[in-house]
């Protein structure tokens, strides 16, 4: 009775994972390392190129800022939350950090620009009291406005993947502390910091490779102003610039290697993390 | 002793909070009504309801969201479920398979795609290929919902008493399994609604008319409308959300009144 029927299914789902995620990423990895003579390094070697260089520095630029923003604000956040009383301010909280985390792309793109781009009301509303935004030096199509548009999802998502780090702090190592005669900077400094460390860095990894791969808010703000990875691969593949489409498959294979490094890296950190809040 | 220092402090971050992320909402919405000057009024919104390809692009993305979860409960869900049941030895290769659409980014994948399928025409033709990448990209927080709710139920015990009341793997997988999933299931499908609907990267690169993809076009020279439907998309993906919450809630006050 061993369901023959189940193995069918197992081997669809297998199958069809392997036809369309595992091949097309092995795919990438063909094209970008073959031309007509067989094996070659000259695809790579463009990525040397002023224009791709430039792309993966402001990648990992925005995913950095955008990271480290979301790091603080949204840790600052749940940490707020985590004080008696907050109950139902914890319930808001958590349910507009499940919206905005997910309210990304070229809808975020647009409210954006109509709050803070050239014509928007905030920018329109600012200068008529005085206060020149663009004139200041700020731009919404720069690096630094592309870090405050990922803010807006950047920080929910660290508040809820940082909130059950926070919960897993146990009152009784404060009481600890004061009991010892801890002040409230000792105790954070010599206990409460380094048992947060890891999971801080995991969720610092995790947005970080959350920005690296996002596509849709940058393209729908820049159009081609600032030079991403992401971008530059899609104007490879549709052929708006004149390269070849091995180029946009070692983009996407240095994106991939990326990732991977990413995950692994949350991993590593993410299983110190564990140490500490799984076993309660 | 300190409590009340940090109460006043943590205010202020929730309230620095509270700023940041209704302003944008709020501008976002009186832009939608602004007609240049001091002039108010729906004229983006008349442009909107006039526009036969939002509605095509919206019924579209709609569809593709519907198919996408159909998908993932008649492929995803009884795999997983068999696995569990029958391979459980298969578990790590199904984690690996699950983590990869975070590795293999959307733009990457799409690349992938567009390299090695180049036909047959009926596949890649028509909109509803873009359901092959929708899965994927589905994958993981699906995935990790339903491997949540399974391991919350007693999977092998129930086939069990299925099959010793002489019920077959179809009956015990529709009538016992997947409503002790039901938590897990509704989740995760509301979840990819919202997520399906707002897609951009895949319908973009690969040419289909998405509700993005049209919110795209119309935000280049329509800006008060592409603020229109934005305010318009936050609600709904807020309602998607709500729909969790909820769903979750009177599940949980269930398990409480037994």
């Amino acid at each position: 009775m061993r369901a023959p029927i189940a193995w069918l299914w197992i081997g669809v789902f297998l199958a069809f994972s392997a036809a369309f995620m595992v091949a097309p990423a092995a795919m990438l990895a063909v094209q970008a390392f073959s031309d007509d003579d067989g094996f070659t390094l000259q695809y790579f070697a463009e990525l040397g190129q002023y224009r791709y260089v430039t792309a993966f520095q402001n990648s990992l630029l925005l995913s950095f800022a955008s990271a480290s923003v979301g790091v603080v604000a949204g840790g600052l956040i749940a940490y707020a939350l985590q004080k008696p009383g907050t109950g139902k301010a914890r319930a808001a909280v958590t349910s507009f950090a499940a919206v905005a985390a997910n309210f990304a792309g070229v809808p975020l793109a647009f409210s954006f620009i109509a709050t803070v781009g050239t014509l928007g009301l905030l920018t329109t509303m600012l200068k008529s009291i005085g206060i020149d935004l663009y004139g200041m030096g700020f731009s919404l199509f720069s690096i630094s406005g592309l870090t405050l548009v990922y803010a807006y999802f950047q920080i929910p998502l660290m508040v809820i993947v940082f909130s059950p780090a926070l919960e897993g702090m146990r009152p009784a190592w404060r009481e600890a502390a004061a009991t010892m005669g801890a002040t409230s900077r000792q105790y954070w400094r010599l206990v409460g910091l380094p048992v947060l460390a890891p999971s801080l860095l995991a969720s610092w990894i995790l947005l970080f490779g959350n920005a690296f791969s996002a596509y849709a808010t940058a393209y729908a703000l820049t159009s081609g102003n600032i030079i991403l990875v992401t971008t530059e691969i899609s104007a490879v593949l549709s052929g708006n610039v004149s390269n070849e489409p091995q180029v946009g498959a070692a983009l996407s294979l240095g994106m991939i290697v990326v990732m991977v490094l990413v995950l692994v890296a949350s991993q590593v950190v993410g299983s110190r993390a564990a140490r500490w809040t799984a076993k309660r | 002793m300190n409590n009340d220092r940090l109460g006043w402090s943590g205010g202020l971050v929730l309230a620095c909070a509270a700023v940041f992320f209704a302003v944008p909402l709020a501008m976002t919405a009186a832009f939608s009504l602004w007609e240049g000057g001091n002039h108010y009024g729906f004229a983006a919104f008349h442009i909107l309801a006039d526009s036969p390809k939002l509605f095509e692009a919206m019924a579209l993305s709609i569809e593709l969201a519907l198919a996408t979860v159909a998908a993932l409960v008649l492929l995803l869900v009884p795999a997983m479920i068999f696995m569990h049941l029958y391979a459980p030895r298969l578990k790590p290769l199904f984690d690996f398979i699950a983590s990869l659409p975070f590795v293999v980014p959307a733009i990457a994948l799409v690349a992938g795609l567009s390299a090695l399928v180049t036909g047959p025409d009926w596949l890649i033709g028509t909109p509803f290929y873009l359901v092959i990448p929708y899965f994927f990209l589905a994958l993981p927080f699906v995935y990790r919902s339903i491997d949540v709710g399974i391991a919350a139920i007693d999977l092998a015990t129930l086939t069990e008493a299925g099959q010793s009341l002489g019920a077959g793997m179809g009956q015990i997988i529709v009538m016992v399994v997947l409503p002790s999933l039901r938590s897990s299931l509704v989740g995760s499908a509301l979840l990819t609604l919202a997520v399906v609907f707002g897609e951009f990267t895949f319908s973009n690169v690969l040419i289909f008319h998405t509700y993005a993809v049209y919110l795209n076009e119309i935000g280049q020279h329509e800006a008060n409308a592409a603020a229109a439907l934005s305010t318009a998309s936050f609600l709904l993906t807020w309602g998607a959300m709500l729909g969790v919450l909820l769903f979750g809630r009177g599940k949980a006050a269930n398990r409480e009144g037994r």
